[in-house]
């Protein structure tokens, strides 16, 4: 079963990083499959918003933002191409706004985001069971949105490619699940074709270093209730701080520890291709990001294409 | 098997679109600066401030058959005989053109330095010191007006310096090192110009000399790139080092003369006092007006009130005054009311094409500022026309003159009518980018394109048309930030190019036409 989570609202945690660096939906950052041609769709909405946030490593208040928040709103679809091979996209409508200040927020259709997950190994080990993903995802800007008007972009416009590692182990249905990433992202062009970081650029082209996280999680899982403890550390490879009282940018070096906890609940009896999902996340620490606190509720619907009746997900996980 | 090679394709696709490409500036690779006419006969150019070219004395070189000029043809060739790769781009870089390269290096400094001071605890905002340049908030804040100043001094005193330069290379007629000796590679072209004093030295020396005024922070980053030229210079076979040594003496003595200006043209009054800005609201009050408000949170004084009052290069006090043109709608008036609403309108419906518009035009904290980004267009029309160097001095003189009194003509209009952004005015009004803070009539932006427009329509015919429809672009972009009226800009427009047409007259009659 499907549950989504952060996706791009980064922008609530980030100033905004796209998907899927921060695809941390609860799919493609979990060890539950789709099985064979079942498809999970479904959409959430997050909220996220902060009124400090670190210029460099001085965490500051900027009266003239006040509190910046970012909505959208994230539909997703997630296919099983086979039990162990999964299909996962999605695209969210994002919005900002800042409640000082005469910044005029932003709206629109934010990156299509994509990512292939592989159940490559289960294995019996002591009393659980131990298995091995391997992801692959990209990410690509649906719309012309603006990227240089940070904090108050919805995305950054760059394209992204990234590799994931998972491992899991659950024992009865008490499970652990850790998980590294690492993004490479194109560079992007800007509308100005001269900017500063640690020096003059006369170019309109941005370098965008590739980033790099690792996230652990928790919890209860069954077939029907899953409740968990999630943390994040996500680190830009490269770029520049904010300097004292200057706007951020893109090619910022954004750094973000994140804390949070999900949970999914899957109706009983014949409702149960229907579940709802929701969330919350806090920044605990950061570089060039928002102290964003977030929340999400989503609902997510299963269709059962293959002709036999079966078991939705793979959460239960026997062997 | 087949999930492997799904997971390859998809994968090689992201990659094709995921590829990181080296960013490189669009002046990285130009070629040497060749000219086609080196204005041998520019030592008779008109100067800004000397009132003669030989107003400093440089010697008479000694001969070249002697043996102190034998040794720098040595050392000249010690270096051709072990180049490193860093000499080699060095030369490279330099050889471009002397003018560009510090006019880039001038457009970085107002960039790293464009950024206003975060306030006290107080709510109270510290200023720059120049006595304490180092203690935070450093010194300068490079502003607009501050910008445009600093952009005028530099690229006048870099005119007058080449003049004088030009005059005494005439004089003495002292051949390159490349054809006093045949062994002597000239790795950076061939220009035909007598090299003493070196003409890429008498601009690093002005320019260096110049930070002690405008940028004392950076007199030892400045230093180290005047040292890097000059050994560029000489490794190149270009210049010996008492060629070297003569120029920027020479450019030092002329960049002295001309902080001897600045330090009375009252630029540094130019910040005001407690009871000046209040002053400013009581006057407009007394004239039936909303005064000016600061938007920013804590409220913060207004930028440079009196930058209005500083000695232009060509345009005098009485004739900034003749520039005022008439007063705004009043901020009582059905007709700014009306303008407010349409403000409020535009802003509500900006399409994609305006919001670039606005980014690429808005030139605003930590950038070149409006001034800069003219010198960049200037730059990269001036690289075609394949001009000497001291023609090049004196185009950009023109340009940043025309800038300079185009913001002390701006200043003395705002502050003169001290009037509101609409967004005081309507609260709803959202901007697509940050108000500067600064009374709105006229727009700065629409000055200092026009007045640059003007100019440069003058000194490239060809090319007028062209940049009065970059002006009205620049103009229009305040309007769909929707941080200015549109009369704001409007006459703005007009005001800019009354200044700019003060530049064509000084154009008309330099000698250089």
């Amino acid at each position: 079963m499907l549950n989504r989570k952060k996706t791009a609202f980064s922008a609530a945690l980030f100033f905004v990083l796209a998907a899927p660096a921060v695809l941390n939906a609860q799919t493609d950052e979990d060890a539950i499959m789709m099985t064979k041609k079942n498809l999970c769709i479904g959409g959430t909405y997050t909220h996220g918003s902060w009124d400090h946030y670190w210029e460099g490593t001085f965490k500051r208040s900027n009266q003239n933002l006040g509190t910046v928040s970012t909505q959208s709103v994230m539909l997703m679809g997630n296919y099983g191409i086979t039990d162990k091979l999964n299909f996962i996209v999605g695209a969210p409508y994002v919005w900002t706004h800042a409640t000082a200040g005469t910044l005029h927020g932003q709206h629109g259709v934010q990156d299509l985001s994509a990512w292939l997950k592989w159940d490559a190994l289960d294995l019996k080990a002591g009393k659980g069971v131990l298995s091995i993903y391997f992801l692959g995802g990209g990410s690509i800007p649906l719309t012309n949105y603006i990227a240089d008007f940070l904090p108050l972009s919805i995305g950054l416009q760059s394209k992204t490619l990234s590799g994931r590692l998972l491992v899991d182990y659950q024992v009865g249905n008490i499970f652990a699940t850790a998980s590294g990433t690492f993004t490479g992202r194109s560079d992007i062009t800007i509308d100005r074709d001269a900017y500063y970081t640690t020096s003059l650029h006369l170019t309109n082209r941005v370098d965008m270093p590739n980033t790099a996280s690792w996230h652990v999680r928790a919890g209860y899982r069954s077939n029907w209730l899953i409740a968990e403890a999630t943390f994040t550390k996500s680190y830009t490879l490269g770029g520049f701080d904010i300097r004292k009282n200057d706007m951020p940018f893109p090619g910022n070096k954004m750094n973000a520890t994140m804390a949070g906890a999900d949970f999914k609940y899957t109706l009983p009896k014949k409702w149960n291709a229907l579940s709802i999902v929701g969330g919350g996340m806090y920044t605990l620490n950061g570089r060039n990001v928002g102290q964003a606190m977030s929340w999400d509720a989503g609902v997510f619907y299963v269709l059962d294409f293959s002709h036999k009746a079966k078991k939705h997900n793979t959460a239960g996980k026997k062997l | 098997m087949k999930r492997n090679t799904f997971c390859l394709a998809v994968g090689a696709f992201f990659l094709l679109t995921a590829c990181n490409k080296n960013v490189s500036n669009h002046t990285d690779g130009l070629p040497p600066l060749a000219p086609a006419d080196q204005d041998l006969n520019a030592g008779n150019w008109k100067p800004v401030l000397l009132s003669r070219p030989d107003t400093f004395a440089v010697a008479t070189p000694v001969a070249t058959s002697s043996p102190l000029y034998v040794a720098d043809l040595n050392e000249i060739k010690g270096l051709q005989a072990r180049l490193t790769s860093d000499q080699r781009g060095q030369i490279a870089y330099w050889s471009a053109g002397g003018v560009l390269r510090w006019n880039e290096v001038m457009r970085e400094l107002v960039a790293k330095y464009n950024i206003p001071p975060y306030q006290n605890a107080d709510g109270s905002y510290p200023i720059p010191n120049a006595a304490n340049p180092f203690a935070y908030p450093n010194f300068p804040f490079s502003n607009p007006p501050y910008a445009a100043r600093a952009y005028g001094y530099v690229a006048a005193a870099q005119y007058d310096a080449l003049v004088a330069c030009w005059f005494y290379k005439a004089k003495y007629n002292r051949p390159a090192p490349y054809k006093v000796d045949s062994t002597i590679k000239a790795m950076a072209g061939k220009t035909g110009l007598s090299s003493y004093p070196s003409e890429g030295a008498v601009l690093a020396g002005v320019t260096a000399e110049m930070m002690q005024l405008l940028f004392p922070d950076e007199i030892a980053n400045v230093q180290q790139k005047l040292e890097q030229q000059e050994l560029a210079l000489i490794a190149s076979g270009a210049a010996t080092r008492s060629d070297v040594s003569a120029g920027e003496a020479l450019g030092r003595q002329v960049a002295d003369a001309f902080i001897a200006r600045a330090r009375a043209d009252r630029a540094g009054a130019a910040v005001g006092t407690p009871a000046i800005w209040a002053q400013y609201v009581t006057t407009a009050q007394a004239a039936q007006q909303t005064p000016w408000l600061s938007l920013e949170t804590p409220a913060r004084p207004p930028m440079l009130p009196l930058f209005g009052k500083v000695k232009g290069f060509l345009c005098d006090s009485a004739t900034i005054v003749a520039l005022r043109p008439g007063p705004p709608p009043s901020t009582s008036s059905d007709d700014l009311k009306a303008q407010t609403a349409a403000a409020l309108k535009q802003i509500q419906n900006a399409t994609r094409e305006q919001m670039r518009i606005v980014q690429y035009w808005a030139d605003g904290v930590a950038t070149v500022s409006p001034p800069g980004h003219w010198n960049a267009i200037a730059a990269d029309d001036f690289v075609r026309q394949n001009w000497s160097e001291v023609r090049w001095a004196r185009n950009m003189a023109l340009l940043n003159m025309a800038e300079m009194d185009a913001a002390i003509s701006c200043w003395d209009i705002k502050y003169f009518y001290f009037n509101p952004r609409p967004t005081q005015m309507d609260p709803n009004i959202k901007t697509l980018t940050g108000i500067p803070n600064f009374p709105a009539y006229v727009s700065g932006h629409s000055m200092f394109s026009s007045a640059a427009a003007t100019i440069l329509g003058h000194i490239l015919p060809s090319r007028a048309s062209a940049y009065q429809a970059m002006a009205q672009e620049a103009a229009n972009s305040r309007v769909f930030a929707g941080i200015h009226y549109k009369v704001d800009c409007e006459v703005g427009i007009t005001v800019g190019a009354n200044v700019g047409n003060y530049a064509i007259k000084r154009a008309q009659t330099d000698g250089a036409e």
